[in-house]
């Protein structure tokens, strides 16, 4: 075991968080049927990888490593779940979330989740076609436990797990708080963190290596302040205020979305005043990439 | 340069988020109205809803509703189609209405012995489905409850009496459907429940909490379906285990049909968290669950309607869902049978039959005789207040594992959020390969209500497909249709003799010029609800039916041709 977690450690991480991500869709797909049609995989896998090799070849003059636009589809078609038999929100899904990289940037660096951005892009514009994961995994709590345990270490593996379990740790306080603030039972309101869209979003959304923050204390901090926002939102829908839909039925990516930029933004800034990052940063080139999302940096190198 | 493009698709989300720019209803003349003639017709039956024991006082509105329903039978055998509506509150009566023939309807449950079903004890009514189990040539009739099975022998046309115990089917079960077939083909209507809630589960006095479902996607754990051999005497015997037919899915519909052309009804069932199945009749003997292309999409079946939706002299099954803007878009299926050839089922619903919102009954019919079936969806769930849902609630728990959510308690009180609440009805109009487009408000049909069961019958015997649909906790709702006065019909009363009297499961293929089209007498079908028993065909401008084949349930085929179209042809079952 040990010398396998140590062959382990010589591997490039990104193709951990690779292999994390095809188990979840191959095991959701052959026990669950999550997928709802090939054909919406297909399109999203196409159009990302397309979408990153044309613009990419566009901006930069080269072709990058397409990993992050492989996770980036297979994300999207397991998040995206499409009215009737509607195919264009993988298209245009998978379009927005590469893109986004390449015209959503400060400092040479891209500030959104692509696949965050894209998904909330398209609960916010077209609610009345678009909804998030539905899928459950049969509500299975076996099922879940096996993808919780490798989720996690995997997560340790590409030294995220910090920023995991601080948001776990965060989501559990602060809802049983707004719980109690509001004289509701406890189990309702902790029970979304053991679904599916949970495992998507803590392992392989807020972890995204380009775009968190350098430090390791300030990743643990922005996982809290994600929580608190999202808390902040489900106080809101508890309290009935009239919030877009998106709001109500996708809270944590909404979190992520409006906190994940502006984290980012902050530092940057900062490091662009010539503060440096810390040897624990994620954003070297040795450390992970997470799962979906930025391209290679050696090839970003070459841009 | 990248940022335009970027922005665009984004637009065009926006865009694509609208629909298409101008409405295909406004394109269409759907050549027909249904006009709410209620009142008009003296129909005043309100649904009042269940209570159940406190302890699950914080889920109750959900629990509590399902029960409106309605079938349609011709209890005095007079020749007009009555109603049958059922309530599920201690104390409050179901509603026989007689059909006097002149459009008005009359309230008889009470003398008939059919209305005070609601009682302490022995539960509440979900559903009626009715069958000349005796084969005496009167309707009987199964009243289905949150509690014990009903059964009511038709005594004169006018008195019925109770008899669920000598008939051995006084069992306890919270049940949400129930149809006659004769699986054996022996000329006996025989008889198959489905369970919802476990049988060990009494709502009024529950042990614990843990009654939900244990899956929003794959639940077992629902209640034990029961088929009911017709012993003949009035006796039935439960041969469940023997036929293979004990699944603890949570259906909340069923229908019956010879999907795969051998001879033999089948059985179509739709499961609330999990997916549709199909169980073939293998000759009487047994019945197998089928590999028909149903396993792989879990969702919410409320209601299966069987019709022939393309005109290909097949019976195809449209399966109703839960659709909400910005959370869950399970969509409807219409699935067209491909069981003789392929055996399996496809599913073809378009964009606009996808999405009914939270879908419940629904029929096919030929709403305008133009000899395409359209389709009738009622829809909402609960209806509260306006200005809170429960859809966020519904999130949390629904993303959580399934040990959570069995249990009641732990489910978000639902106070007076509505869930789905005040969606209208829809009409689909079938245009053919042209798809299906939504004529509801242009044909009149605008009301709101928590729309459960649907009928269709001609009640007023003059070749028109009239909607009646039980409201959850509301008042029901009948539709009289005013089809295209030039197309033409024809319709068919069947009276079995080796097949049951009720004729129950015969299927008739009616082809006229470039028409042909099936159709099934059903012993229950939609959801909580059983159309009327005569058969109804549009025929367009077809001024004859060039051939009618009639597939008796005894396994008797019948052709019969050049028959006379705008009329009613009363066929009696030929002999060996």
């Amino acid at each position: 075991m040990a010398r396998w977690w140590e062959r382990g450690h010589l591997l490039d991480p990104r193709y951990l968080i690779a292999f994390l991500i095809s188990l979840v869709l191959v095991a959701g797909q052959l026990r669950y049927h999550m997928l709802g049609g090939y054909e919406r995989l297909v399109l999203a896998l196409l159009t990302c990888t397309a979408t990153e090799a044309l613009l990419s070849w566009f901006v930069r003059g080269q072709v990058v490593n397409l990993q992050s636009a492989y996770i980036s589809g297979l994300s999207l078609s397991l998040l995206l779940k499409p009215q009737g038999a509607a195919l264009w929100p993988f298209a245009l899904g998978g379009f927005l979330a590469i893109s986004s990289k390449y015209v959503l940037r400060y400092r040479g660096n891209h500030l959104w989740n692509p696949t965050n951005f894209a998904i909330v892009t398209l609960l916010l514009a077209a609610p009345n076609r678009v909804t998030e994961l539905s899928h459950q995994f049969g509500s299975d709590i076996w099922t879940n436990l096996v993808i919780w345990g490798f989720g996690l270490a995997i997560a340790a593996r590409v030294r995220t797990l910090h920023i995991t379990l601080t948001y776990v740790a965060s989501f559990l306080v602060l809802n049983t708080l707004r719980s109690l603030a509001l004289g509701m039972p406890i189990a309702p309101e902790i029970a979304p963190i053991t679904g599916p869209m949970y495992q998507l979003f803590v392992f392989f959304m807020i972890t995204d290596p380009r775009t968190v923050v350098r430090e390791r204390r300030w990743q643990m901090v922005v996982a809290v302040l994600i929580a608190t926002t999202e808390a902040l939102i489900r106080f809101a829908s508890d309290s009935g205020w009239p919030l877009p839909t998106a709001f109500n039925a996708a809270p944590a990516l909404m979190a992520l979305a409006m906190v994940g930029p502006v984290a980012k933004w902050i530092d940057l800034r900062r490091a662009g005043r010539g503060i440096p990052a810390p040897a624990t940063s994620l954003a070297t080139p040795a450390a992970p990439a997470s799962l979906d999302h930025g391209s290679s940096p050696v090839t970003r190198a070459g841009a | 340069m990248i940022a335009v493009p970027f922005f665009g698709a984004i637009g065009l989300a926006i865009r694509l988020d609208r629909g298409p720019m101008r409405s295909a209803a406004d394109a269409v003349r759907p050549g027909f109205t249904l006009n709410d003639e209620t009142a008009a017709a003296g129909i005043h039956f309100v649904h009042h809803r269940a209570e159940f024991d406190p302890k699950i006082r914080n889920v109750e509105p959900h629990v509590a509703a399902l029960g409106a329903s309605v079938s349609v039978a011709d209890f005095d055998g007079d020749g007009w189609p009555d109603l049958y509506f059922t309530n599920s509150h201690f104390g409050q009566p179901n509603a026989l209405y007689h059909n006097r023939g002149d459009g008005t309807f009359e309230e008889v449950a009470a003398s008939a012995g059919l209305a005070d079903l609601n009682r302490p004890g022995e539960g509440v009514s979900m559903g009626s489905v009715w069958g000349d189990f005796d084969n005496d040539g009167r309707e009987d009739v199964l009243v289905y409850r949150y509690g014990y099975l009903a059964l009511f022998k038709n005594m004169d046309g006018r008195h019925f009496k109770d008899v669920t115990e000598e008939a051995g089917l006084r069992r306890w079960v919270n049940c949400n459907s129930a149809i006659w077939f004769d699986y054996d083909r022996d000329g006996l209507l025989d008889l198959y429940v489905t369970a919802y809630f476990r049988d060990d589960i009494d709502l009024w006095h529950l042990k614990n909490t843990r009654i939900m479902h244990n899956s929003f996607e794959f639940a077992t754990n629902g209640g034990k379906h029961m088929l009911f051999h017709n012993l003949g005497g009035g006796k039935f015997e439960d041969v469940t285990e023997r036929m293979g037919l004990g699944s603890t899915r949570w259906t909340l519909a069923a229908a019956s049909a010879d999907f795969n052309e051998d001879g033999w009804p089948d059985l179509y069932l739709a499961n609330d968290y999990g997916p549709e199945e199909v169980f073939l009749n293998d000759h009487g003997r047994r019945f197998v669950r089928a590999t028909a292309g149903l396993e792989s999409e879990s969702k919410s079946g409320m209601a299966v309607a069987l019709g022939d939706a393309y005109n290909r002299g097949r019976l195809d099954a449209f399966v109703t869902n839960i659709s909400e803007r910005g959370y869950l878009f399970q969509n409807n299926n219409l699935r067209l049978n491909q069981m003789p050839d392929e055996h399996r089922f496809h599913n073809v619903a378009d964009a606009t039959v996808a999405n009914a919102g939270w879908a419940w009954g629904a029929q096919f019919g030929d709403f305008n005789n133009d000899g395409f079936n359209e389709l009738f969806v009622a829809n909402g769930f609960i209806s509260a207040d306006k200005n809170k849902s429960y859809w966020y609630a519904m999130s949390k728990i629904a993303g959580a594992t399934g040990q959570l959510f069995e249990d009641a308690a732990t489910w978000p009180a639902f106070g007076d959020a509505s869930l789905s609440g005040y969606e209208r009805a829809r009409v689909f109009l079938n245009r053919g390969l042209s798809g299906w487009v939504d004529v509801a408000s242009a044909v009149h049909v605008t009301d709101s209500y928590d729309g459960r069961a649907v009928a269709l019958a001609d009640l007023s015997n003059r070749g028109s497909v009239d909607v009646i649909v039980a409201n959850q906790n509301q008042r029901a709702v009948l539709y009289r249709d005013y089809p295209d006065s030039a197309n033409h019909w024809v319709a068919f009363h069947l009276v079995g003799t080796r097949s049951n009297r009720s004729a129950i499961g015969a299927e008739i293929v009616v082809e006229a010029g470039d028409i042909r089209q099936r159709r099934v007498i059903d012993g229950g079908m939609g959801f909580a609800s059983q159309n009327d028993r005569r058969l109804h065909f549009g025929l367009g401008s077809h001024e004859w039916v060039d051939r009618a084949v009639i597939h008796w349930p005894s396994g008797t085929q019948q052709v019969l041709r050049h028959l006379a179209v705008d009329r009613f042809h009363t066929i009696t079952e030929p002999g060996r």
